[in-house]
C-alpha cells in the first residue's frame, strides 16, 4: 500500500500514540482488503456507542484515546434518550455508563448527536461521489444508494480512526468496479410505505452482500428507499443497491442487468404482514422510527394522532436535531401520550426487552427486535401501527 | 529459522507457541478477566492465552471481539503475539489497539513446522517470525 511521507511519519508515531494507532488500523484494513492508498473522507459516523453493545471493554478503550477528529463526526444511536432516559425506565447504572461513553467521544471532538440518519443533520450532507466513513448499516446503504456517495460499512474503531486521520483505505465501495449490480430484482406489484421494508426484508435474505438492481412499478420517495435499504442491510448485508430510473447512479450509468435475477410478487409482500409471532393482543408497545424519522414522517404521525389518545406504550424514534428543529410536531405527538424518543431506538436500547410483543413498521426492526431484544414482533404499515396504538 | 510473513499489527514479542485449528471469536470464546478459553466446544477449552504466541486460522464472530482483546490487554492476560493463516478486521483491530504484534500469510505452511510450546519470536516491525532450528 502506498503511503505519503506525512502518513509514514504518522505511522512511525511522530504525531502521538492515538494517531499512530488510528493510521495503523486504516493501513491494516487496507492491507487485508487490498487497498492501494488512503483517500480523504468528508465525514464520519461512528458505531460502537450503546453500552448494551460495547460494554466496559469499549468504554475503556475510547476513554484512553487523546486528540481531536479532523472531519465532522457523529455517533450511532445510544442505548437510551440521553436527556430523558427516565421516561424509558432505564437502569441508573446503565445510564451512568452510557453517559461516560458519550463524554469520552465528545472529548475527541465528536458531535454527541446519536442517530442512524446522519444525512438529516446540518454539516453531514453528502453529495454524489463524496467519500465517507460511515458505520451504521442503514446510513451506509442510504449514502451509497440514495445519495450516490461512497462508503464501506466501517466498524466502530475503523470509523473512529478515519475520523481522527481524516482518511480511509481505498477499497470496496470506494471503487467503481465494486458498485456494479450483481443481481436483478424485478418487482411485479405496486408498493407503498412500509411495503418497501417488507421488500428489503425478503431480498436481503436472498442476496446476502450482493448489489441488487431493482426494476420497480412506481417511483419510491426517499423515505421509502430508506426503509428498503435499512431492511436489506439487516436481513442481509446489502450496503449498496440501485433502482432503475430512480437512484442517481442508475440514472447516470446504463447498467447491464445481471444474469442472476429474481421476481417479487404481491403475495410475498403480503406474507410478511400476515406472519405472526404470538397473539396480536399481546402487543404492548408500538415503535416507529427505524431508521430515525425525518421531519416529513413526524408530520404524518402528528396528523394521524391529532385529537387521539394512545392506550399503549408508543415510541416515535428520531434524532435530537430533527426533534429540536420541529418542537411543534413533538408537542403535537406527545399530546396523545406517545413518546418522542431521541438518540436511541427500539433495537439498541435495553428498555424494550421487558415488553410482551412489539408492533413495528420497519423491515429492519422486524429483523432485529426478535433476536436482539427477545420480543415477538408484528409488522404493519404506519396507519395500522397508529390504529393499534389508539385502539380502546 | 526465520520465516517471512505479512505485518498486520506492528511490534516485537516472544513466547511459547499455542496452536489451534479452530477459529476464535474473542467475544464469547475467551474470558476477558482470566484469558482462559471458556467455550467447551473449542479445542483450547480451559487453557489460558496469557503470554502465549497464539496461532489460530482466523477470527470470527462479533466485532465487539476487538474490545475484548483490549480488555485482555488491560487485565494483563493477553497473548504476547498472534499469528493467523489470514487475519480479518476484528482481530486486526483488537491487536492494534492493544499493541499486540499480529502477522499472517506465513511464507511456509505453519502446520508443517509449528510445534505446541516451542519458543517463537514475532518481529512484525520487520515482517518475520523466528522459530528454533531442530
Amino acid at each position: 500500500m502506498y503511503l505519503t511521507k506525512e502518513e509514514e511519519a504518522m505511522l512511525d508515531g511522530e504525531e502521538g500514540e492515538t494517531l499512530q494507532k488510528a493510521i495503523e488500523i486504516l493501513v491494516a484494513l487496507g492491507e487485508i482488503y487490498g487497498a492501494d492508498r488512503l483517500i480523504p473522507v468528508k465525514s464520519a459516523q461512528i458505531a460502537g456507542v450503546s453500552y448494551k453493545t460495547i460494554g466496559d471493554a469499549g468504554l475503556e478503550w475510547i476513554s484512553d484515546l487523546h486528540g481531536k477528529v479532523k472531519i465532522p463526526s457523529v455517533l450511532n444511536p445510544a442505548g437510551m434518550d440521553l436527556h430523558d432516559w427516565k421516561k424509558m425506565d432505564i437502569d441508573p447504572e446503565f445510564a451512568y455508563k452510557q453517559q461516560k461513553i458519550i463524554e469520552a467521544y465528545e472529548k475527541l471532538g465528536i458531535s454527541p448527536k446519536c442517530t442512524c440518519t446522519p444525512y438529516y443533520l446540518e454539516g453531514f450532507n453528502a453529495s454524489y461521489g463524496d467519500h465517507l466513513a460511515w458505520s451504521e448499516s442503514s446510513a451506509v446503504s442510504y449514502a451509497n444508494s440514495v445519495i450516490g456517495a461512497r462508503t464501506n460499512r466501517e466498524g466502530g474503531p475503523s470509523a473512529l480512526s478515519a475520523a481522527l486521520v481524516g482518511k480511509t483505505a481505498n477499497y470496496g465501495y470506494h471503487l467503481d468496479e465494486m458498485r456494479k449490480p450483481t443481481v436483478w430484482v424485478k418487482v411485479e406489484c405496486e408498493l407503498e410505505g412500509s411495503d418497501y421494508g417488507a421488500l428489503g426484508y425478503i431480498v436481503g435474505k436472498i442476496v446476502g452482500n450482493g448489489v441488487p438492481l431493482f426494476t420497480l412499478q412506481g417511483k419510491p420517495d426517499n423515505e421509502e428507499l430508506k426503509f428498503l435499504g435499512a431492511a436489506m442491510a439487516a436481513s442481509g448485508a446489502v450496503a449498496l443497491y440501485h433502482v432503475e430510473d430512480v437512484t442517481p447512479e442508475a440514472r447516470n450509468n446504463k447498467f447491464i442487468k445481471p444474469d442472476e435475477k429474481m421476481f417479487i410478487e404481491k403475495s410475498q409482500i403480503r406474507e410478511i404482514y400476515e406472519r405472526v409471532g404470538s397473539d396480536i393482543n399481546d402487543v404492548d408497545i408500538i415503535t416507529v422510527g427505524c431508521p430515525h424519522c425525518s421531519a416529513a414522517e413526524l408530520s404524518l404521525i402528528a396528523e394521524l394522532l391529532e385529537d387521539k389518545t394512545v392506550n399503549k406504550e408508543v415510541w416515535i424514534c428520531t434524532s435530537r436535531e430533527v426533534a429540536n428543529n420541529h418542537p411543534e410536531l413533538v408537542r403535537s405527538i406527545e399530546k396523545s401520550g406517545a413518546k418522542v424518543v431521541c438518540d436511541t431506538c427500539m433495537v439498541v436500547s435495553p428498555a424494550t426487552e421487558k415488553f410482551r410483543a412489539m408492533m413495528v413498521n420497519s423491515g429492519k426492526a422486524l429483523t432485529y427486535v426478535p433476536s436482539m431484544c427477545g420480543v415477538p414482533t408484528y409488522f404493519g404499515n404506519i396507519y395500522k401501527c397508529i390504529r393499534e396504538a389508539v385502539k380502546e | 529459522m526465520k520465516v517471512k510473513c505479512r505485518t498486520i499489527s506492528r511490534g516485537y514479542a516472544e513466547g511459547p507457541l499455542m496452536i489451534t485449528r479452530d477459529p476464535i471469536s474473542f467475544l464469547g470464546n475467551v474470558d476477558p478477566k482470566t484469558g482462559k478459553i471458556m467455550d467447551v466446544n473449542h479445542e483450547l477449552f480451559g487453557k489460558s492465552v496469557k503470554g502465549k504466541v497464539l496461532f489460530f486460522p482466523y477470527g470470527k464472530g462479533s466485532t465487539v471481539g476487538s474490545y475484548v482483546i483490549y480488555q485482555l490487554f488491560k487485565n494483563g492476560v493477553a497473548p504476547a503475539a498472534m499469528i493467523n493463516i489470514e487475519s480479518e478486521p476484528i482481530v486486526a483491530v483488537g491487536a492494534i489497539i492493544s499493541s499486540i504484534p499480529l502477522v499472517d500469510r506465513l511464507q511456509n505452511d505453519p502446520y508443517t513446522f509449528f510445534k505446541d510450546g516451542m519458543l517463537i519470536k514475532v518481529n512484525s516491525n520487520e515482517g518475520y517470525i523466528e522459530v528454533p532450528d531442530y
